[in-house]
């Protein structure tokens, strides 16, 4: 049957399974827009800002596993998407993004709302099409949906002229596509398997490094049982949170800058490590040089260009790491008596372990005068649900959130990884609750990030969105303040946000709730009020205001020179 | 150490910027750059002069081969594969130079192919190190201008790619 260029732009998107878009209308996808509205499958919500929408579509894809779809149109609406698209490709999170293009003769031309945007997003998309004739739609965006999702995943770009989208062909959906250049290597080698599982079962000291790929290719549960079957302490990066439940004994928390001192230590006096779906990011290793001088490392990960590219690797793995870890737990069944040895051989491991979980827990000092932003945390853990989505802004309160928040299932952690995007949490939130409305979404912001893409309440109202979002405000950027106290002698430049806000207020100007709390008696009753109302909230705590992230690698220290009181 | 790399690649537009845009952008140094359709007609193929430890040498080949288009990258050291370069040299030929310079033409089995009262254009093939040598020879008499290709290189015998 012949449809236009739009329609079959929609049909190829129902083709994937896509039920929920989000996307701003405009010159060059007006006639996408026009098709949409006799496309009843496909809910559409309409952010305020294209960020706000591609943010959304990010936050959509990390909490469902699925690919999250957003549509802008050319020129400034598709400039509006490059920090979700960055935001996207950094924490590897499929997506696909459309943008409208101006009709295929003009380009080039400077025509009105141009930009080539796939010449800006080149060096942050896994890949991007520009299609040039309506009957290579469906080929184009199965494609799209492919990149997207396999292999390492990642935001894909399809740039879609207006003359296409009018333009008459057949839809033909292809049962199979073929790429040449595309082939992710997602089982691993059984050989080096074998070989890491001979090196875990000799290692004393072991530690496996969990990060955010383990969450991405579904493994979780692998992943638990091999550490729990193998009794290694794990240990995950901000990204890998919730792959591994943190109420297990076996849990390290979280590593790096921010991280748990054991964790830490762990890390430096290691003879082994696993690292499962992480690539040494220097915020996680600290100083390379003096980063595990004592560990063998076995790296696992389904991109090859992440192995070696920081650290020496002494075994390699590439493939889907849930492929490799249900290798590796097939090859040790047959060694039971291996395994039980090696326990035995680990005990004095585990008691350093102990040791430095009790000498340096994560912990803060509370106050009956002032809010303490970790407090804050805690009691979110214990009002929420289970199964709670949180999302995060980016600063001090994410780091307190990955801190203070118990992280126990895959895919209940949204935040910004790689890029540290500020505004990130709040439309990320939204996009999570879009796909899930009867979940409880929270969304802990500072009162910096929270202003980035605080439009989006607006969207959050009109599509019912009860996102609970919670504002840590201490009138500062406080990370960034953070580090001009301890290492520009507190020469507070421009990290002092003056005016004090009513948060409450601007919620409720967009018709939604707002809360606050001066006193740390009111914290707990805020969070309850706003957890018990049926639509979004803003609560707001005065938290003390020069609160510092603690313990602390400074940037560029070892990861042992933990700053730990200051 | 100067590597040289083939890249076989899907021949469409904008993939020559994926490829020079990963090298920029991650701090990879291209000595020298050529890119052409090869025998099939969907293919182009990039030969990349490069330089690093095996470190970097590692990231470029696995970056190179982390993007869709890009079909097959070959390294080539000296002992698997034949590499040439063409460059056009234009120089000052006047009076007593003009002998000289065709001596040296012809020494090098390059050709002249352009010629003034003031000036000989010559066209030189051969390893980037025999241009090199030519051009050191030929600079002393007054270089007026110079345009290289950049290395092309193909395996020995069974080594290399079809197509």
């Amino acid at each position: 049957m012949k449809m236009n260029g739009a329609r079959i732009l929609l049909e190829s998107l129902k083709r994937e399974g896509v039920d929920l878009v989000f996307g701003y209308p405009g010159g060059t996808v007006i006639n996408l827009y026009d098709e949409l509205m006799n496309v009843r499958e496909i809910r559409h919500i309409l952010p305020r800002h294209e960020q706000g929408g591609t943010h959304a579509a990010d936050g959509y894809a990390r909490a469902t596993g699925k690919v999250g779809v957003a549509i802008a149109t050319s020129g400034p609406g598709a400039t509006n998407t490059i920090t979700g698209i960055a935001n996207a490709y950094m924490d590897s999170i499929p997506m696909v993004i459309v943008t409208g293009q101006v009709p295929t003769p003009l380009i080039g031309n400077d025509a009105f709302q141009e930009v080539d945007i796939i010449g800006i997003t080149r060096p942050i998309t896994k890949h991007s099409f520009l299609i040039r004739h309506a009957k290579d739609i469906p080929t184009i965006v199965r494609k799209a949906f492919y990149i997207a999702r396999s292999g390492r995943p990642g935001p894909v770009l399809i740039d879609f002229p207006k003359d296409v989208q009018i333009s008459q062909a057949e839809f033909k959906w292809p049962e199979t596509i073929e790429i040449r250049g595309y082939k992710p290597n997602l089982e691993g080698h059984q050989k080096q398997v074998e070989k890491a599982v001979e090196m875990l079962l000799v290692a004393r000291r072991p530690v496996m490094y969990v990060g955010g790929g383990v969450i991405l290719a579904n493994a979780a549960t692998e992943l638990t049982e091999l550490a729990r079957t193998l009794q290694f302490p794990v240990t995950t990066t901000l990204m890998g949170l919730g792959a591994f439940p943190e109420s297990d004994p076996l849990a390290l928390k979280m590593l790096g800058m921010h991280g748990a001192y054991a964790a830490n230590m762990a890390m430096t006096h290691s003879d082994l490590i696993l690292a499962v779906g992480a690539r040494f990011d220097d915020r996680v290793t600290g100083k390379i040089a003096t980063f595990a001088p004592h560990a063998k490392i076995i790296h696992i990960d389904v991109d090859p260009t992440s192995i070696r590219k920081n650290v020496r690797v002494d075994l390699p793995i590439v493939g889907d790491t849930k492929d490799v870890l249900v290798k590796m737990i097939d090859c040790l069944k047959g060694q039971t008596e291996k395994v039980a040895a090696q326990h035995s051989a680990m005990e004095a491991w585990h008691e350093d372990i102990s040791g430095w979980k009790a000498k340096h827990p994560i912990s803060y000092k509370q106050s009956t005068s002032v809010i303490k932003p970790q407090y804050v945390i805690q009691k979110l853990r214990e009002l929420s649900e289970d199964d709670a989505i949180m999302a995060t802004d980016v600063g001090q309160h994410q780091m307190w959130t990955a801190q203070f928040f118990e992280f126990n299932q895959p895919r209940t952690l949204l935040t910004s990884g790689g890029l540290g995007t500020m505004g990130f949490g709040l439309p990320a939130a939204m996009g999570a609750q879009a796909a899930y409305p009867k979940r409880q979404v929270i969304c802990v912001c500072g009162d910096g990030g929270v202003q980035m893409n605080m439009q989006e309440l607006a969207t959050m109202v009109q599509h019912r969105l009860p996102v609970k979002i919670v504002v840590l405000n201490n009138n500062f950027l406080g990370m960034v303040r953070q580090w001009q106290e301890l290492f520009f002698d507190k020469r507070y430049s421009q990290t002092c946000l003056e005016l004090p806000m009513d948060f409450a207020k601007i919620a409720e100007a967009y018709g939604a709730k707002g809360l606050k709390a001066d006193k740390p008696s009111e914290v707990e009753q805020v969070i309850k009020e706003g957890f018990a109302h049926d639509g979004p909230v803003i609560m707001e705590f005065k938290i003390a205001r020069e609160e510092k992230v603690l313990p602390m690698v400074p940037a560029g220290a070892s990861l042992n020179e933990m700053v730990l009181n200051a | 150490m100067q590597h040289t790399i083939s890249v076989v690649v899907e021949n469409e537009f904008g993939v020559l910027a994926r490829v020079s845009g990963l090298f920029s952008g991650r701090g990879f140094n291209i000595d020298s750059l050529s890119v052409a359709p090869t025998s099939d007609e969907s293919l182009s193929r990039i030969t990349i002069v490069t330089r690093g430890d095996d470190a970097i040498l590692e990231q470029i080949t696995k970056q190179l081969n982390k993007l869709v288009d890009v079909i097959k990258v070959l390294d080539f050291s000296e002992d698997n594969a034949i590499e040439r370069e063409l460059a056009l040299i234009k120089v000052a030929a006047e009076d007593e130079s003009r002998a000289e310079v065709l001596r040296i033409v012809d020494i090098f089995r390059a050709k002249i192919i352009d010629v003034t009262p003031k000036s000989y254009t010559i066209e030189a093939t051969g390893s980037p190190i025999k241009i090199n040598a030519i051009l050191d020879l030929l600079r002393p008499l007054g270089l007026k201008e110079l345009v290289r290709t950049g290395s092309v290189a193909i395996g020995r015998g069974a080594k290399g790619w079809k197509g």
